[in-house]
């Protein structure tokens, strides 16, 4: 009843201004003039618990489709479990002993700066990014539990990415896969600059590109890869992955190439986020 | 009222499932698009207005959590709700295959605006590794989805329809 003594605007003039506002919204936004982070915030704090929930359902739902597998199969993976243990337990004491040689060696090469040695603070992926073109997604820690924008994100000693934004308890993270992303990365050997950067056509296979390589040393497939002393957002020495394919650009002087990560980006659940950040001098 | 509630109920679940169920269940790593759909059927069953405001908000839900630009998805939701709703009424809403191409058209439309914003402004030129890779898969799926959730929607649409002719004498739509 009210609505018929409301003014109606015609469909046209309603869509000419939301296209106003949307346009003004994203002028805004690319000139970085207005943050919408608090209007995130809020909306944050109000959908985050479904969003856990709804999350849960669908791993129990991933469960019980491997719990419905049958006996036989599971005796089965059993028996090869057992043998497996065994096998491990061999080879624990052997990297037991390899670890020591390794403390040692890293002594030598004075490799003090080992991002075993930051504080660390882990955290769950709870939501992804809903589109398939970029590859970032929200972890359940935010500023009130120390996490902050610009932190580094690892999980299984691998770099995965960098906070972009933080809310109370939650924060949003764009991993190195994602095509906007570019890290300055360094060889592991032979400490030869270049930048890796996240590429969509890579990220099917789930590889990395980088270019830049300005170097005169020969590089072999197999290399390790590390984030770089000069990088001013990343941490140094953190494993980003190992060279897979290198060619010399056409001018002869730098190189090309892929990058497969050590991190599986499809089946990333926990991740640990480092609390150092690192400091440029002078600039803040 | 009813009508504005139910449908904002929608949009949130649409919303939840695109971002947190469909990621752990993906196929090929790809997710279908679920807002896109619920989009594409309430413009198509609810005309032009009810469209184009759906659209607006289910995009302002992602900008508001994921876009790198504000405001994108809003455009692009609310154009393809608004031209989805001409449609309003020219076909039978039973028929199944007319949403389904709706929404194939409309996702297709939607990954290439998106390609030409996110990735040929800086000079990403991969154009048919992008298409094969990441918009025809979520163009399927989303498709295939929409054989399930269409009857959903279409019944809901239903019973608001019947709401509102008992309140008012005609939709206010």
């Amino acid at each position: 009843m009210r609505k018929k003594n409301r003014i109606r605007l015609k469909n046209k003039h309603l869509l000419a201004i939301l296209t106003f506002f949307c346009i003004a919204a994203i002028a805004l936004t690319l000139t970085s003039k207005v943050s919408f982070t608090p209007v995130r915030n809020i909306a944050g704090t109000i959908l985050l618990p479904f969003q856990k929930g709804v999350n849960t359902v669908g791993n129990l739902l991933t469960d019980t489709k491997n719990i419905a597998r049958n006996k036989e199969d599971i005796i089965a993976e059993n028996e090869d479990l057992k043998r497996q243990i065994n096998e491990l337990k061999e080879r624990a004491v052997l990297k037991e002993e390899d670890e020591q040689e390794l403390a040692r060696l890293r002594e030598l090469y004075a490799l003090d700066q080992n991002y075993s040695e930051y504080s660390k603070i882990a955290a769950q992926v709870i939501s992804k990014d809903p589109s398939n073109w970029f590859n970032s997604f929200i972890i359940n820690r935010g500023t009130e539990d120390g996490v902050n924008v610009e932190m580094n994100v690892i999980t299984n000693g691998g770099l995965v990415g960098i906070i972009t934004e933080a809310g109370p308890h939650w924060a949003s993270v764009r991993s190195i896969i994602d095509d906007n992303s570019n890290v300055s990365g360094m060889t592991m050997t032979t400490a030869d600059n270049c930048i890796v950067s996240g590429d969509l056509t890579l990220k099917d296979e789930g590889k990395l590109s980088f270019y830049q390589m300005h170097t005169e040393n020969q590089i072999n497939s197999g290399e390790k890869i590390v984030t770089s002393n000069i990088s001013d957002k990343y941490l140094p020495g953190i494993l980003i992955g190992y060279i897979d394919e290198v060619t010399d650009d056409s001018n002869h002087l730098t190189k090309t190439g892929v990058i497969v990560p050590t991190v599986d980006f499809r089946h990333i659940q926990e991740v640990l986020v480092i609390t150092t950040l690192k400091q440029t001098g002078g600039q803040q | 009222m009813l009508t504005a509630f139910v449908t904002g109920i929608v949009v949130i679940l649409a919303f939840l499932l695109q971002s947190s169920f469909f990621p752990t269940i993906t196929l090929l790593d790809i997710s279908p698009n679920v807002i896109l759909m619920v989009t594409v059927c309430f413009g198509f069953m609810r005309g032009k207005r009810f469209g184009m405001l759906v659209g607006f908000f289910s995009g302002i839900l992602v900008d508001v959590f994921f876009g790198p630009i504000f405001g994108i998805n809003a455009l692009v939701y609310m154009f393809i709700g608004y031209f989805n709703g001409h449609l309003y009424k020219v076909f039978f809403d039973e028929e199944i295959k007319v949403p389904m191409l709706l929404v194939a058209v409309s996702d297709l439309i939607y990954g290439i605006v998106f390609y030409v914003v996110q990735f040929a402004t800086r000079s990403r030129f991969a154009f048919p590794q992008y298409f094969t890779g990441v918009i025809l898969p979520e163009c399927i799926y989303t498709v295939v989805l929409t054989l399930i959730f269409y009857r959903l929607l279409h019944k809901i649409d239903k019973l608001l329809s019947d709401n509102e002719l008992e309140g008012q004498q005609s939709p206010w739509l």
